[in-house]
């Protein structure tokens, strides 16, 4: 159970100055938090509610509606198998069973060691590439029997780590914006006129 | 001619016009230093180089149209704000998730700057004063590439404060999201943005140009809309209407999956190629796999009617679509053969759409999961005739009178134009039956063949037994 690191605090901060409500930072936060500590702690939404001005009762509320937010910890790799029309056309569901035997759960499950957590997923946008699959959302495409068997025993050996982080990282690059560079974000008490910029000139 | 990119999985070149692919042969198309070598931010030049309100008027006269589903011209959206309402928003849809779509997670992976300056030219020409970029929480590389894409162009000074040394400025936010597919819909989308649970509005207002992100006008467009205007911006809308037809001008990027020789994503000439030509043209997709006969296709992604072959011959373009009981929807085709087990299919995307109910509408959150239910039973075996009208009731309940279906000559029946009449806030509660109802109107049989059929038991015959 934590609560944001200092790091991430200063990170933290530096995103709500991007919008023109705190709150919007939400999500981001949330994906900071769990990019942290693998899942989302009580702790971690008490603290991002104080950080934006909600209760973590209204971060919970937020949080809980999307996917990729879990409440207790999943596996360091977590495998989403796609089972939508394209995917289910080109064998997925087979791909399935095949990954439930090889891992020796069932989906939503999670292995006995900590190291996998399978789940079906709906439409990755991958579709002419199916069956598809991500492992903490980077894509396998056109996944056989024997590919996934490759797949999990790379993982599990790990070499595949600097291609795919653990659970709780998505992007590996944040936006910075440079403080001599940024406009600020434009709340809408702070304008009432049209931008400068459509004054009917040419701008250049 | 005519192959595949290895670095871009699923994307399919060919001798074609190209508009917001263009770059995709280069294995760096990504890089800042590739775009400023490929006349990348010419088009913000161009833009920027004339009136805001001219650079307006030439999206307008190109009739960009929508490409998230809709397709809704993006010149007359810009000017559905309300006069003299400030400051507005651009809040760009990067939520990709219709089933069977791809082609905005490419141009993010692909061109993120081709993105970035049709932000800036949008932004420009419709004043709004700051642009929120929402990409799919699913989307690490979209996220990764465009993150580096926005800190290279802040450095270049392409975007934030006085770009290219003017008085046009404007921040562009990074923003992401966290596995919703209702955050599609873009009042959704713009609760999203709020931090708060990704519900689609009520409506009216229809549009958040005059009511949107934070009570302000804001105007949410799609990836692929905006990938269009720096190639607009640097040719004029008379070079972009000479592509494609009059109503379905320039390209659009189509993905077809299933069972074809070849899926994959291709940038067509927009209202003129057919699906034939899609499906079975060696260019494009080459035919259906091991020259099996097709038995239907999906035309618009995974919320669109079905086609069968009767519908083969018509053109990718939305008015004929329309009429003809389907829509173009997001660019996505997925192909079924003769070997498709139809109500396992339908039950797939219905399973979708009950799943991403956001739970808002009781009629889709409810009807959603009785869609599902049932027609998972039937698909078991275990169904029963009167679970097939059970579907159809739930179904109307969530679409009221008759939906929107493909016509079938051998069925003798006549098509049934799209849109349909719902009984919920979004798309979410009608896509659920979109798929139930093209599967039963036009292969009942097969759901037929899987119902329990129930004999009577002679009573002589149950005394026997006891």
């Amino acid at each position: 159970m934590s609560r944001l690191s200092e790091g991430n605090i200063r990170l933290a901060k530096e995103i709500i100055g991007r919008y023109p409500r705190p709150r919007s930072a939400m999500i981001p936060l949330l994906h900071l938090a769990q990019q942290h500590d693998g899942y989302i702690t009580n702790d971690a939404m008490v603290h991002i509610g104080e950080l934006v001005g909600s209760t973590s009762a209204e971060v919970y509320g937020t949080a809980s509606f999307y996917e990729m937010f879990k409440f207790e910890p999943v596996g360091k790799y977590l495998v989403n198998i796609c089972g939508t029309l394209s995917c289910a056309l080109m064998g997925s569901e087979e791909l399935m069973h095949h990954a439930e035997h090889k891992l020796g759960v069932k989906m939503g499950g999670t292995t006995d060691d900590g190291m996998f957590t399978l789940e079906h997923a709906e439409c990755q946008a991958a579709c002419t590439e199916a069956p598809c699959l991500q492992v903490n959302y980077r894509y396998r495409f056109r996944v056989t029997a024997a590919d996934f068997d490759s797949l999990i025993d790379d993982l599990s050996a790990g070499r595949l780590v600097d291609e795919i982080p653990a659970h709780g990282t998505v992007a590996r690059v944040a936006q910075h914006i440079p403080r001599d560079r940024g406009v600020g974000a434009v709340p809408p008490e702070s304008v009432t006129e049209a931008p400068i910029w459509l004054d009917g000139k040419a701008a250049l | 001619m005519t192959g595949t990119y290895a670095h871009a999985p699923g994307f399919i070149v060919g001798d074609r016009p190209k508009i917001v692919t263009s770059r995709f042969e280069y294995e760096d198309s990504y890089t800042l230093t590739r775009y400023l070598a490929t006349d990348g931010y010419q088009g913000l030049r161009a833009a920027l180089s004339r009136p805001a309100n001219e650079v307006h008027d030439e999206v307008r006269t190109a009739t960009v149209l929508g490409r998230g589903g809709a397709g809704f011209p993006a010149g007359t959206k810009w000017g559905l704000t309300p006069q003299g309402v400030y400051p507005r928003y651009l809040v760009v849809n990067g939520d990709e998730s219709e089933p069977g779509t791809y082609k905005d997670r490419l141009l993010m992976e692909r061109d993120p700057h081709q993105l970035i300056e049709g932000c800036l030219i949008a932004c420009y020409a419709a004043g709004l004063s700051q642009c929120f970029l929402y990409i799919r929480g699913e989307m690490a590389l979209a996220q990764e590439r465009v993150a580096v894409a926005l800190n290279d162009a802040y450095a270049a000074g392409y975007i934030g404060k006085n770009i290219l040394g003017t008085h046009f400025s404007v921040d562009i936010v990074l923003h992401w999201g966290a596995g919703a597919y209702v955050v599609g819909e873009e009042t959704a989308l713009i609760e999203s943005l709020e931090g708060n649970r990704g519900m689609p509005r009520l409506k009216p207002p229809f549009f958040p140009a005059a009511n949107g992100l934070y009570g302000q006008p804001t105007i949410v467009n799609n990836v692929e809309t905006l990938a269009n205007l720096p190639w607009l911006m640097c040719n004029g809308a008379e070079a972009y209407t000479a592509i494609g037809t009059k109503t379905s001008p320039g390209t659009r990027m189509v993905a077809v999956s299933g069972h074809v020789k070849r899926p994959g994503v291709y940038e067509i000439v927009n209202g003129v190629t057919t699906f034939r030509d899609l499906l079975y043209k060696d260019e494009f997709c080459g035919g259906i796999r091991n020259d099996n006969e097709l038995k239907a296709f999906v035309p618009g992604g995974g919320s669109a009617p079905w086609f069968t072959p009767d519908q083969l011959d018509l053109p990718f373009e939305g008015s004929q679509v329309g009429a003809a009981g389907s829509m173009l929807g997001s660019g996505a085709i997925m192909v079924m053969d003769e070997t498709t087990d139809i109500p396992a299919a339908a039950l797939t995307l219905t399973r979708f759409y009950a799943h991403e109910s956001c739970g808002k509408c009781t009629p889709c959150r409810e009807g959603g999961t009785w869609l599902e239910r049932i027609l998972s039973r039937v698909v078991d075996g275990k169904g029963t005739a009167a679970d097939l009208e059970q579907l159809i009731e739930v179904g109307t309940s969530i679409c009221p009178g008759d939906f929107p279906h493909a016509s079938n000559e051998k069925l003798g029946l006549a098509a049934v134009p799209f849109p349909y009449k719902m009984n919920t806030i979004c798309f979410v509660g009608p896509s659920a039956y979109a798929p139930v109802n093209s599967a039963l109107v036009l292969f009942r049989e097969e759901f037929e063949a899987r119902i329990v059929k129930r004999h009577t038991i002679p009573v002589t015959a149950v005394g026997a037994a006891l």
